[in-house]
């Protein structure tokens, strides 16, 4: 973990700027005005490390910011304009897993994975990086379009950490954009980035693990044949085939009561559009 | 020694975590795995939970969570030589 070297991107239009007026070149603040939206993009991450903030800085909603563990309960939502190209973003509950722990892993994990948002943005606390990066690799385990967000990188340069995310992002083949999303810095780079890799223009190589283990695969390939057949359409059987032969309760019952296809609905996730602007 | 051992303000090496399932997958989760460095920050005022620092983050477990953990205490060399 200490193989990092800083350089500094503060974006310097935006370094002296309040975060709330930081200008992005084109960007809208739609507030929770979404009847239709381009791309989905969610936001995950540890609790703590700033996701409310940025959610906020990018939709001009005030959900509320708070230094406390599990604020989010399920999901906020909101909406933003860039470049002619409408996003509507999710921001989910912090998480140290998506292994289904807690009602608030569950909501965030189904999202990442049923709800297939074009983008999963993964904030992490440049602090505490070696944690963070733990639910990066577990959301690159579900999908492949992901931009690690390396949060609060003003409280890291005080603290005299240094990180390379060059070589965070070539290890972990997807980008890695430094922020600190309080103070504006990098949030139109972030912004780019999550508006191309949306239009698939930013090609991701996701470091997954290998298990290394051929009964393991064996079972694997066996059980996700199975899904396949039972819910067409699945977006990622083997995903799902590792959480039975964990034990994963909650995918269990999903399975027995054939309910696991009925995430991908549109209507599955009732508490998307209950959000107020206050 | 288990974690719930380990004194206010000392160091120690997880070797083992025998807790089991879900609450296994939770200890891994907080990065609690063989070869972590976990330090005792402060104890409540009944002794349980415990605070521990974890991978530069503060995480507070209860005492039958610290017990499923086996951890070998770290010495800086002094202490080791006053030690014999």
């Amino acid at each position: 973990m200490s193989v990092y070297v800083e350089t500094a991107t503060a974006a310097k239009e935006c370094g002296a700027c309040p975060s709330t007026s930081c200008n992005t070149a084109h960007l809208t603040r739609l507030g929770i005005k979404m009847d239709d939206w381009d791309y989905v993009v969610a936001l995950a991450g540890n609790p703590n490390t700033g996701k409310s903030t940025l959610f906020n800085a990018w939709t001009g909603l005030r959900q509320h910011v708070g230094n406390w563990n599990g604020k989010t309960v399920t999901r906020a939502e909101g909406a933003l304009r860039y470049n002619d190209r409408k996003f509507k973003l999710v921001d989910l509950p912090g998480t140290y897993s998506l292994l289904s722990m807690s009602v608030h892993e569950e909501v965030a994990r189904d999202f990442v994975l049923f709800g297939r948002p074009d983008v999963t943005v993964v904030v992490v606390d440049a602090n505490r990086l070696e944690r963070g990066l733990h639910l990066v690799l577990q959301t690159l385990e579900i999908t492949d379009r992901v931009v690690v967000c390396l949060n609060l990188i003003d409280e890291a340069r005080r603290n005299n950490l240094k990180i390379d995310e060059r070589a965070l992002a070539r290890d972990l083949g997807v980008p890695v954009v430094p922020t600190a999303v309080r103070h504006g810095e990098g949030l139109p780079e972030l912004l780019r980035v999550v508006d191309e890799m949306a239009q698939g223009r930013y090609p991701t190589r996701p470091h997954r693990l290998n298990y290394r283990d051929a009964a393991l695969e064996a079972a694997v390939a066996q059980l996700a044949g199975q899904l396949e057949g039972m819910f067409p359409g699945l977006p990622n059987a083997r995903w799902v085939a590792l959480r039975l032969l964990e034990n994963d309760e909650s995918i269990i019952r999903a399975v027995r009561e054939g309910t696991l296809g009925d995430l991908q609905r549109p209507d599955a996730f009732p508490e998307l559009m209950q959000l107020e602007a206050r | 020694m288990t974690l719930n051992q380990l004194g206010v303000g000392r160091k120690a090496t997880v070797k083992k975590v025998y807790s089991e399932s879900a609450e296994r997958r939770r200890m891994l989760d907080l990065g609690i795995l063989p070869g972590t460095v976990v330090e005792t920050v402060m104890s409540s005022p009944l002794g349980d939970p415990v605070a521990y620092r974890i991978r530069s983050a503060v995480v507070a477990l209860r005492r039958e969570q610290a017990e499923l953990i086996e951890v070998q205490e770290n010495f800086t060399a002094d202490e080791m030589e006053s030690r014999g």
